[in-house]
């Protein structure tokens, strides 16, 4: 009962600002409400057991990604301004194409699963486990990062490609290559 | 007591406002942000997963992880490109940067 009282709460956050992130029109009140919306998620992740995720998520997102989309907007400046209208021409297009795959997927969902709580076998709650399983998933998780049958080969391509994005995100940016080439 | 479905509707709405922020809204940076709300609206659909049908082996929470990390680095790859759009053409309304175009 409080875990469902508690997954409202977070659900009516979570929704409310992300509806806000794509409305609004001042795009920096939008990052803060994108802030809003990634605290949401650690909570999910908090709620699912999962507290290396949501804390991943509120050092990756929260800390970094939210940072970069706010110096981004403050490094636009002249887009901040709140006479334009913040969408473009197809608005109302947009809308019946996301509003048609809502409806679509909550088909999809509801007659995959039950949507009443209860009845374990038809995921009407989260199985119980041992507490020491859901303990040790971080411990599995990493030895799963490093065993050459587990994710070694994505882990290793994942550490490449922050690099490869690291100094790919350097050399754009660079305003002296922009000059030489200009 | 929460079902997997409640997770999986939250998350399915979620992607749809994102989805909805990337079709309609005119500046790059809000486009950008359309995406991190999908890639978040995944991660929560990864983990329920995870939690609901392999809580004993770590798949989801592994996927989940690379989400995590790619996002990362597209939103910084994404954010250098638009600063350096704005820099060269002054505006980063998606409409005006058809360079390509004809």
């Amino acid at each position: 009962m409080t875990q469902q009282v508690i997954f409202i709460i977070l659900s009516v956050v979570l929704i409310v600002s992300a509806i806000l992130v794509v409305t609004l029109r001042n795009l920096f009140h939008a990052a803060l409400a994108l802030m809003a919306s990634f605290l949401g998620v650690a909570g999910y992740y908090v709620l699912l057991e999962a507290g290396f995720l949501g804390m991943a998520q509120l050092l990756v997102y929260i800390g970094a990604i939210s940072i970069l989309i706010i110096f981004a907007v403050m490094m636009t400046r002249r887009l901040m301004q709140t006479i334009e209208t913040p969408f473009n021409s197809q608005p109302i297009v947009g809308l019946l194409g996301a509003g048609l795959l809502l409806v679509i997927l909550i088909v999809v969902i509801t007659g995959l699963y039950s949507v009443t709580p209860g009845a374990e076998s038809l995921l009407g709650m989260a199985p119980p486990v041992e507490p020491v399983i859901i303990e040790s998933s971080v411990a599995r998780l990493g030895r799963a990062f490093v065993s050459a049958d587990g994710f070694l080969l994505p882990f290793i391509l994942i550490s490449i490609l922050l690099l490869a994005a690291l100094v790919g995100s350097i050399y754009i940016a660079w305003p002296k290559h922009e000059e030489e080439n200009s | 007591m929460i079902p997997l479905s409640w997770y999986l509707i939250v998350s399915a709405i979620l992607f749809c406002i994102g989805l909805y922020g990337v079709l309609s809204r005119r500046n790059a940076i809000a486009i950008l942000m359309g995406v991190e709300l999908m890639l978040n609206a995944v991660n929560i659909n990864l983990v329920a997963f995870w939690r609901y049908l392999t809580p004993d082996r770590s798949i989801g929470l592994a996927w989940a992880t690379f989400v995590l990390s790619v996002a990362a680095a597209e939103a910084a790859v994404g954010l250098a490109m638009i600063i350096t759009v704005y820099r060269r053409r002054d505006s980063v309304v998606a409409e005006e940067l058809d360079l390509m175009k004809n």
